[in-house]
């Protein structure tokens, strides 16, 4: 097995599971996010055919801001490579400060884009742009919103494993869990490109 | 270099890579001296760059044996994402011009 196949699992110990189980238990899991995908994909089609549909309403150009997103981006894009070096804390360090280490500072990191996130939604709500507006802001409303949902729910799984990693410690199971919520995390950083792309700079463009 | 610090490279190597897409992605339309049309087609190219550079230094996806079904599941996933959404955009953008 190589390095560079799947972050994570220390494999030079017997007890460990097999690089071909481990491929398998991660794939079921590729399927999943591959599904989650295609929902996402779906939902930035429909912003695109109600992208013009503002029903006189506030409008992409006059709602988004360039600063806030980008600074979005920098903190999801940061912690997206904390997790890299959790991960590489798994895999090589014996002991789980490194590990658990990095994974608080991916925590706050998602922490802190969400609270970015829900400021920018508070202020769009203030303003009056909310989602029963007009079919632009229902769209963008079902858009972004369930991917900071993503990131809650990835938040919450990184409490969860965090937990785990100091009450039962690294057994196969854990491991591998921590490889899936890696796969996770990396998956929901692809998702905001996509976002910042054709949700906020799309709709800055002059 | 140890494994370990080759795979930190690695990592490094993706972050500053997609650091440096996403500052020009922004500074493309923060200072934008291109047509709309031109500008869109430069941050779409530039995310899906990007996007590349996530799958092959954060999710390890290469065109090694190791990752070969993963690729595949992901190629498969584009092609049904590709032929969902552009005939989405297709028929109901249709439709609207119909209904102007």
């Amino acid at each position: 097995m190589t390095a560079a196949s799947h972050a994570g699992l220390n494999l030079r110990s017997p007890h460990e599971p097999t690089a071909a189980s481990t491929e398998i238990g991660l794939f079921g899991f590729w399927v999943f996010l591959m599904s989650d995908a295609v929902i996402f994909a779906l939902l930035f089609a429909t912003y695109g055919v109600m992208l013009a549909a503002t029903a006189g309403g506030p409008t992409a150009h006059g709602e988004f801001e360039i600063g806030a997103a980008a600074l979005e981006t920098l903190v999801l894009l940061t912690s997206s490579f904390t997790y890299g070096m959790a991960s590489i804390a798994l895999k090589y360090d014996r002991g789980r400060r490194g590990l658990l280490g990095w994974l608080g500072v991916t925590l706050g990191l998602g922490l802190v884009f969400l609270t970015l996130e829900a400021r920018d939604f508070i202020t769009m709500l203030r303003a009056g742009a909310g989602p029963t507006r007009s079919g632009f802001l229902s769209a963008f409303f079902a858009l972004v919103p369930l991917h900071g949902l993503h990131v809650l729910v990835g938040s919450l799984w990184i409490v969860v494993m965090m937990t785990q990693v100091m009450v039962i410690g690294l057994d196969a199971r854990v491991k591998i869990n921590l490889i899936r919520l890696g796969l996770f995390w990396h998956f929901l950083d692809i998702i905001w490109i996509a976002i910042f792309t054709l949700v906020y700079l799309h709709g800055l463009i002059r | 270099m140890s494994e370990r610090g080759r795979e930190i490279r690695s990592y490094v190597i993706g972050y500053a890579l997609s650091l440096a897409l996403t500052a020009t992605a922004f500074a493309v339309v923060r200072f934008q001296t291109l047509a709309a049309a031109a500008t869109f087609g430069v941050i779409l190219a530039l995310a899906f760059v990007q996007m590349i550079v996530h799958f092959r230094f954060f999710l390890h996806i290469s065109l090694r044996k190791s990752s070969r079904h993963d690729l595949q599941l992901i190629l498969f996933s584009a092609l049904i994402v590709a032929l969902m959404v552009s005939g989405t955009l297709v028929v109901l953008f249709n439709l609207r011009s119909r209904m102007m």
